[in-house]
């Protein structure tokens, strides 16, 4: 049962955290994302207060 | 809150919620003070109410001078709630500090401060007070006074919750000081970095829980429709060490009246829910939180934008999806089984790579700018913790291989990684923030002076690699003394002769700490003369005027 589990777990693991890596890095690279990150990179650097339009 | 709920004698629901709550907490204190089953209990619940008193009255006195103004007014910031965290944070730097500093004198000169009728002056009792003070205390405020200032302007909303956000600050302080004195007064439960008893972690769990509503609420409300890659590291702090504490603080009290208690888990399983814990709360608290000061400071010092955004985002999904499973490399050759060790190691080296994808964003974010490492004694101190946090995540991964651990663990080694990491990377990237925090938030032109920020940076500096030198010297030493067997197969060196060797490495240690602490006395007389509007005359010709230009600059380094 243990040795079941653990290798289910192994296994599984892997496979999980492969394919969530997969996904993220598709995400971040994908070109039409692009101008989406731009804008947010830009975020810190504007000194705006919350009343302005 | 809007004027509407203002009405009722000058307070908002949120400020009466607050008080209602701490009016609960009051009543139950004075039960358990009445019927505490140990004195330690009494002495804390008495502590626990007077407290809570103090904060009502001063509630009291604060919705009395309203006068019908609204002190939650949407188009503001709340400003003065950061300004109290960059005070709270310098108060517990320097008091974690010089514990620290007495410790490292009680081991070099172990009758240093031991006496045998006080019990609070011995090392065991003083040593978890430095580590808290230092992590919880200083760092802990750190992120708590940057996160609010951070979330605020990414996303142009002021901080969700009214005064709640304050029961947020000043019940994180008391819980400090519950922790702090239960130290002094032997109250712990034998947990590395999370000795507060049961009644300190509810506490500290509801705290934690509102901090986290707070953050997720000004998310909700923001006026920008991305979310800053900083508020997703904060979010992540945010949640693990709530998830953290939680579940390493399952315990069951002798009795409501009782400071002890007793662990749900036992054996092996308690050890690695503590290691669970314990490593993560230097991946979360130690690491991310810290990251996502980086991500949000270093650009707006520099201005410009932070080096590749796309990075950023691969960087934040590894790094918070390996950090959770390196616990495991601290129970090496222990009787957790041995793939769950090997787990462990292994996610602990490929830890490096995003630690390194980040340091590298960091510091690429200068590009073109790389002037300012040399005219803004601020920027250096921030990217040398970069450098500080490079270094220190190659160690740990090298560590964590079970051959090196072999040779590296219980040593003063891994005093030396841990203070590599957290004089190096937390303390100087804090204390960048704190500089940058009170010439911002007090709308000075420039710091006080920018010439006792360079003998800040270097007094630190040298502190640090004092200190990291003389560990690794000593540590690998030690190491190597244990396992030395003689010709007849014995040991070498009894236990008493390899303490006796780090003698001297342990005066050098405490210079190096010295050096460190006295950094921290000139940045702390530093922000005060700041705060207080002052200006020396004869700053350096070159000195950064760094006033924010706004988003004008805002050039790709290529153009």
């Amino acid at each position: 049962m243990y040795e079941h589990l653990s290798r289910f777990a192994q296994t599984g693991g892997l496979i999980y955290f492969f394919a969530i890596f997969a996904v993220v890095l598709v995400y971040a690279l994908w070109p039409r994302n692009q101008k989406r990150f731009d804008e947010a990179a830009q975020l810190p650097l504007q000194d705006r207060e919350p009343g302005d339009e | 809150m809007s004027t509407a709920t203002l009405k009722r004698g000058g307070m908002d629901n949120s400020t009466a919620s607050v008080a209602g709550l701490l009016g609960v907490f009051a009543i139950l204190s004075i039960y358990i003070a009445a019927n505490a089953m140990d004195r330690l209990m009494g002495v804390h619940a008495t502590i626990f109410l007077f407290a809570l008193a103090a904060w009502l009255v001063g509630i009291g006195l604060w919705a009395g001078k309203l006068e019908g103004r609204d002190p939650f007014d949407e188009t503001k910031y709340e400003d003065t709630l950061v300004k109290f965290g960059v005070f709270a944070s310098m108060f517990w730097g320097i008091a974690g500090l010089l514990v620290g500093i007495v410790i490292a004198l009680q081991l070099t000169w172990p009758n240093l401060f031991y006496f045998e009728q006080w019990g609070f002056t011995n090392f065991g009792r003083l040593r978890p007070l430095h580590t808290s003070a230092v992590i919880f205390a200083f760092g802990g405020n750190v992120l708590l006074a940057t996160s609010f200032h951070v979330v605020q302007r990414t996303t142009r909303a002021r901080l969700f919750g009214g005064m709640w956000p304050w029961f947020v600050f000043w019940g994180y302080q008391l819980f400090i000081v519950l922790a702090a004195t239960g130290y002094l007064m032997g109250v712990t439960q034998s947990k590395e970095y999370a000795e507060p008893e049961w009644y300190a972690d509810l506490w500290l769990t509801i705290v934690w829980v509102t901090y986290l509503i707070i953050f997720l609420g000004t998310l909700w409300k923001r006026k920008e429709p991305h979310i800053y890659v900083a508020n997703w590291f904060y979010l992540s702090f945010i949640v693990t060490i709530a998830m953290l504490h939680i579940v390493n603080n399952l315990s069951l009290p002798v009795s409501l009246a009782s400071s002890k208690s007793y662990q749900l888990f036992s054996g092996v399983q308690d050890a690695l829910t503590q290691w669970w814990y314990g490593h993560n709360a230097v991946g979360f608290f130690l690491t991310t939180g810290f990251l996502a000061i980086m991500y949000y400071y270093i650009p707006k010092r520099v201005n410009r934008p932070v080096y590749s955004y796309r990075l950023s985002i691969v960087h934040f999904w590894s790094l918070i999806f390996i950090y959770i499973w390196a616990g495991p490399h601290h129970l090496h050759y222990t009787a957790l089984p041995q793939w769950a060790q090997t787990l462990g190691m292994t996610f602990s080296i490929m830890l490096w790579m995003p630690s390194w994808g980040g340091m590298i964003n960091g510091v690429m974010t200068l590009s073109g700018a790389w002037d300012k490492l040399r005219t803004d004694p601020v920027v250096r101190m921030m990217v040398v913790s970069l450098a500080f946090y490079g270094m220190s995540t190659f160690e740990g991964p090298l560590m964590s291989v079970r051959a090196v651990n072999s040779l590296s663990h219980y040593t003063e080694w891994g005093i030396g990684h841990v203070h590599s990491g957290a004089l190096g990377w937390v303390g100087f990237i804090s204390f960048g923030a704190l500089y940058c925090l009170t010439q911002w938030l007090w709308k000075r032109k420039s710091l006080y002076s920018i010439a006792l920020v360079e003998w800040h940076f270097w007094l630190a500096t040298i502190g640090i690699v004092f200190y990291i030198v003389s560990m690794w010297f000593a540590g690998i030493m030690e190491g190597l003394m244990w396992r030395a067997y003689n010709e007849f197969g014995f040991l070498e060196y009894a236990f008493v002769e390899t303490v006796e060797a780090k003698h001297i490495s342990y005066i050098i240690r405490m210079v190096g700490g010295l050096l460190y602490f006295s950094g921290a006395l000139i940045m702390a007389y530093n922000l005060v003369r700041t705060a207080m509007g002052h200006e020396r005359i004869n700053q350096p010709a070159d000195a950064p005027a760094v006033s924010n230009p706004p988003a004008a600059a805002s050039l790709q380094p290529a153009e």
